[in-house]
């Protein structure tokens, strides 16, 4: 056990940044996801099989070939890249913001998809229930639709959220493998089992990260059946 | 309240298109399954958009394609109870039943939540989720749901369909007293006649989308020719007759209408009550002479006011029995035998009276008593 926490700065660094990529990954990712997830899910306009398309190109795409567009868009020199450090002073390549970034949208198909299921297993007729008792159309998604999607968004969140823990080539591809910046727990797990000896420490992070995947799955376990119990859907 | 409807719709191969106005207390929109009815009320609910046509409550325009006009069902104001309850999964019923009251300008609000949740018998369920209620609890909280709202009219899409017999017999009073006891009209759409007869005041009548009729319930369910074939047999005359004697040797009540006294067995009401009776066409024997050694009793002088015309083997026959109407509905050949024309004196035998008897339980204590069956066939 105490092998197990006896871990060196470097180490230490790796867990709480990929726990700090993987939590903004997942909230930011959040208001987009909803938003997009309702598109899909309701939406009816012209290009949304494309839409559909560029949501899911990163579950498709090779890592590598993402984390190498994120580059090429997001990069210093690249068009969003630049055009946000010199208005925004946001800067991407080569920081821990980049690893959220690329984490995050490698995580986005897994995070519309919950969504967007639990959004198209509402009943509609609810929802013109409400309407017939004077609630707007904002207030409908507020008080009937929102409350009905919990559960999917907790899902949603958690497969976000142990996705960007788990990322890698994108990462690795977009921002490198900077100790204390960048370097997230696999790209740590990476780097040891790279050097003589580095055996036992690759071992130690493997559990963690077990560790951390496994208390994540408990918790959304745990919240989403406080919700159904809640919903109690007939 | 007056509404008026004049709309043309298509879905698909199914085309709806009518006009009726009507400022019923309740009025039914009636017809077989697939006459348009339930596509109506979400006309008038404003869940569908009319290809063409106007819809008016009162002065309020809903409606109006030809003037670009379509208030959205959210600012209209008009409650629907739906078929299937709707009661939302993630409230409580007290939860349900606040619902629409927050969306309703303060001073428009007129249902208060303690006399709707007393009126509909749900004060014990408040704490409970949908889920967990029977189908008649779940009508009843949709019911008051739509009421707390305060809605300027109620749309009910047959709100007993889906219930069994007794769970329409408990809540059959609830709606009865939401016709008598509050202001909102209410919009009824059913297919049986028996719950037409008993809470309308008024009806359409809906034929493969066509508005076949419209008028006082009364009426319209004397025109037998104007029912859909299979409810035919149910048609007949409704008329509000007072309690005026009761015989207690045989167990016979007597009452009272235009027509004549009539008595009827098993009626256990105060004189002076007044009852809704529906003398169904086919339990009406006509003759030209009046019977003698017949066990019916109630036998009513009138005149033939109209016999219908048909290739049919039924004729309709209409009589004017001392300013009430009421309608047999014979062979073709007996009709032709007797030569039954208009203005030939004759005698209307009835053979049973159908009333409800939740609704004398009702006018009788003064409060709802536990109704156990709809409705009593009264054979005399």
């Amino acid at each position: 056990m105490q092998w197990l926490l006896d871990l060196t700065p470097d180490e230490w660094n790796a867990v709480r940044l990929s726990i700090r990529v993987a939590t903004v990954a997942t909230i930011c990712s959040l208001p987009p996801g909803i938003t997009i997830a309702l598109l899909l899910a309701r939406g009816r306009f012209w290009g949304k099989a494309v839409l559909n398309g560029l949501v899911h190109l990163p579950l498709i795409l090779p890592p590598v070939v993402t984390g190498y567009l994120l580059l090429l868009t997001f990069g210093k020199r690249g068009p969003a890249g630049a055009f946000l450090d010199q208005y925004f002073g946001i800067v991407f390549s080569f920081r821990w913001t980049g690893a959220a970034l690329a984490c995050g949208i490698m995580a986005f198909p897994l995070m519309v998809r919950a969504i967007r299921l639990s959004i198209e297993a509402v009943d509609t007729r609810l929802e013109a229930a409400a309407g017939t008792l004077g609630a707007s159309p904002i207030w409908v998604f507020g008080t009937i639709t929102l409350p009905l999607i919990v559960p999917g968004i907790l899902a949603g969140m958690i497969l976000c959220f142990a996705k960007a823990m788990g990322e890698f080539g994108a990462t690795i591809t977009f921002v490198s493998n900077i100790p204390g910046e960048t370097q997230t727990l696999p790209s740590a797990i990476y780097t040891y089992t790279q050097v003589p000896g580095g055996d036992a420490c690759a071992l130690r992070l493997t559990i963690i990260s077990i560790v951390i995947a496994m208390a994540a799955l408990v918790a959304s376990e745990v919240l989403a059946r406080r919700v159904g119990r809640r919903l109690d859907v007939e | 309240m007056s509404l008026s409807v004049d709309i043309r719709h298509r879905l698909g191969a199914f085309s709806l298109e009518g006009a009726f106005t009507t400022s019923g207390r309740l009025t039914a929109l009636f017809g077989p399954s697939g006459s348009g009815k339930t596509t109506l009320v979400n006309l008038i609910g404003g869940l569908l958009r009319p290809d063409a046509g106007r819809i008016a409550a009162e002065d309020r325009v809903l409606v109006d394609t030809s003037r670009g006009i379509f208030v959205a069902k959210y600012r209209r104001r008009i409650g629907y109870v739906f078929q299937d309850a709707r009661l939302f999964p993630h409230m409580t019923v007290a939860q349900n039943l606040r619902y629409g009251r927050f969306f309703t300008p303060a001073s428009e609000r007129y249902g208060d939540i303690e006399g709707v949740v007393e009126l509909l018998g749900i004060g014990h369920l408040l704490e409970r989720r949908p889920g967990s209620l029977s189908g008649g609890e779940k009508q009843r909280v949709a019911i008051g749901r739509a009421l707390i709202a305060s809605p300027r009219l109620i749309l009910m899409d047959e709100p007993l369909a889906s219930l069994d017999d007794r769970r329409k017999a408990e809540i059959m009073p609830y709606i009865e007293r939401l016709r008598d006891e509050t202001k909102v009209p209410i919009v009824y759409v059913s297919h049986s006649i028996a719950e037409v007869a008993r809470l309308a005041t008024d009806m359409v009548v809906l034929d493969t989308g066509r508005v076949a009729a419209s008028g006082p319930t009364t009426e319209i369910l004397q025109r037998l020719d104007l029912l859909p074939e299979e409810e035919r047999a149910e048609g007949g005359t409704v008329v509000d007759m007072a309690v005026v004697g009761k015989d207690e040797t045989f167990g016979m009540s007597t009452l009272a209408s235009g027509a004549g006294e009539i008595q009827v067995a098993g009626l256990d009401a105060q004189p002076g009550t007044i009852i809704r009776v529906r003398i169904r066409a086919r339990d009406v024997i006509v003759a030209t002479e009046k019977p003698r050694g017949i066990s019916a009793l109630n036998i009513l002088p009138g005149k033939v006011i109209a016999v219908s015309a048909g290739d049919g083997p039924f004729s309709d026959v209409q009589m004017d029995c001392n300013g009430q109407t009421v309608t047999a509905r014979i062979t073709r050949q007996s009709a032709s035998q007797l030569g039954l024309a208009p203005g030939l004196e004759v005698f209307a035998v009835v053979k049973s009276v159908t009333f409800d008897r939740s609704n004398i339980a009702r006018t009788n204590t003064g409060e709802l008593a536990a109704p156990a069956s709809t409705s009593v066939d009264n054979v005399s």
